[in-house]
């Protein structure tokens, strides 16, 4: 393993979607979730119907995984094994979840919704992610009570340690009801001198996340 | 049988969430699987959901299904000769 870069990060927040510091896209009306997460998609022409079948998480990690991987697309010439992804949350699938609750909690009107059914586990939205660019790495869904950058780091180093990834995708994508966060970060293993603060560490991880 | 497919058409749209199509899209004798659509399993339970919670029509077995939700004409035939008065 050389070192760890960040080589991008997307933030998307309050109606906004910030790539590498930069805002790309808001809206100034207040939207649902689901509203703005569809006008996202159009606005960048995502092209990929089986968009609109994920549930709200999955179209968020979908989201800032599709415009970070559109800007650093070398990912796409590597092996599907050389990418792994790391995501991490606190809310996990509690809002599908709840969705899917409402079609099974009426005895008199109990109809399981099989669409929902199958986001009732975050790592379905890797799963989405790794569908979309044919990513084969490692990959791992961690639930914490709030963004933990140490922990986001010590596994994602180990992963490029002992499976020799080198790309890993990974951060915070986190929504229930209407309340959504998310900032990717794609980590680079490089033998590149690098800036100190460009590093992938806690604290740098950390200043971004507080940054956004 | 029109009126139905008009509105099995828009049914299918909704709860299969086919936000970029409308019903001028979705051909009544086409397949609704493998071509023609290209819709998938979990497609094919919600559809069996749609029938039963709004036509109160069962499909029994998955012979039964592949016929029934083969095209959006044959289920609306299906519909038509089983659902009660």
């Amino acid at each position: 393993m050389g070192n760890l870069v960040i080589r991008g990060c997307c933030s998307i927040k309050n109606n906004r979607v910030v790539l590498d510091g930069e805002c790309v896209y808001q809206e100034d009306n207040a939207l649902s979730a689901s509203d703005f997460f569809k006008n996202v998609y159009r606005n960048f022409k995502l092209s990929y119907a089986k968009f609109f079948k994920m549930d709200n998480l999955s179209r968020l990690g979908f989201l800032a995984a599709d415009i970070l991987i559109n800007k650093y697309d070398e990912i796409k010439f590597l092996k599907p094994e050389d990418t792994g992804i790391v995501l991490s949350n606190s809310a996990s699938s509690l809002d599908t979840d709840f969705n899917f609750n409402d079609t099974i909690k009426e005895n008199a009107n109990y109809f399981p919704s099989p669409a929902l059914f199958v986001y009732t586990l975050p790592n379905i939205m890797i799963g989405e992610i790794c569908i979309r660019h044919k990513i084969m790495g490692e990959n791992g869904f961690l639930i914490c009570e709030k963004f933990n950058p140490d922990v986001i780091c010590n596994f994602v180093k180990d992963l490029f340690e002992n499976e020799k990834l080198k790309y890993c995708i990974t951060g915070w994508v986190d929504l229930i009801n209407e309340k959504y966060e998310t900032l990717l970060f794609l980590v680079e293993d490089t033998e590149k001198d690098i800036a100190e603060k460009s590093t992938f560490e806690p604290k740098n991880i950390s200043d971004i996340y507080n940054k956004y | 049988m029109d009126e139905l497919i008009l509105q099995l058409k828009n049914e299918i749209i909704e709860v299969l969430n086919l936000e970029e199509m409308s019903v001028e899209d979705i051909d009544t004798d086409a397949p609704l699987f493998m071509e023609g659509l290209g819709l998938d399993s979990i497609d094919a339970l919600e559809l069996t959901v749609l029938l039963e919670k709004k036509y109160g029509l069962k499909i029994n077995t998955a012979d039964e299904g592949r016929l029934i939700l083969y095209s959006v004409r044959s289920m609306a035939e299906f519909i038509t000769k089983n659902q009660k008065a």
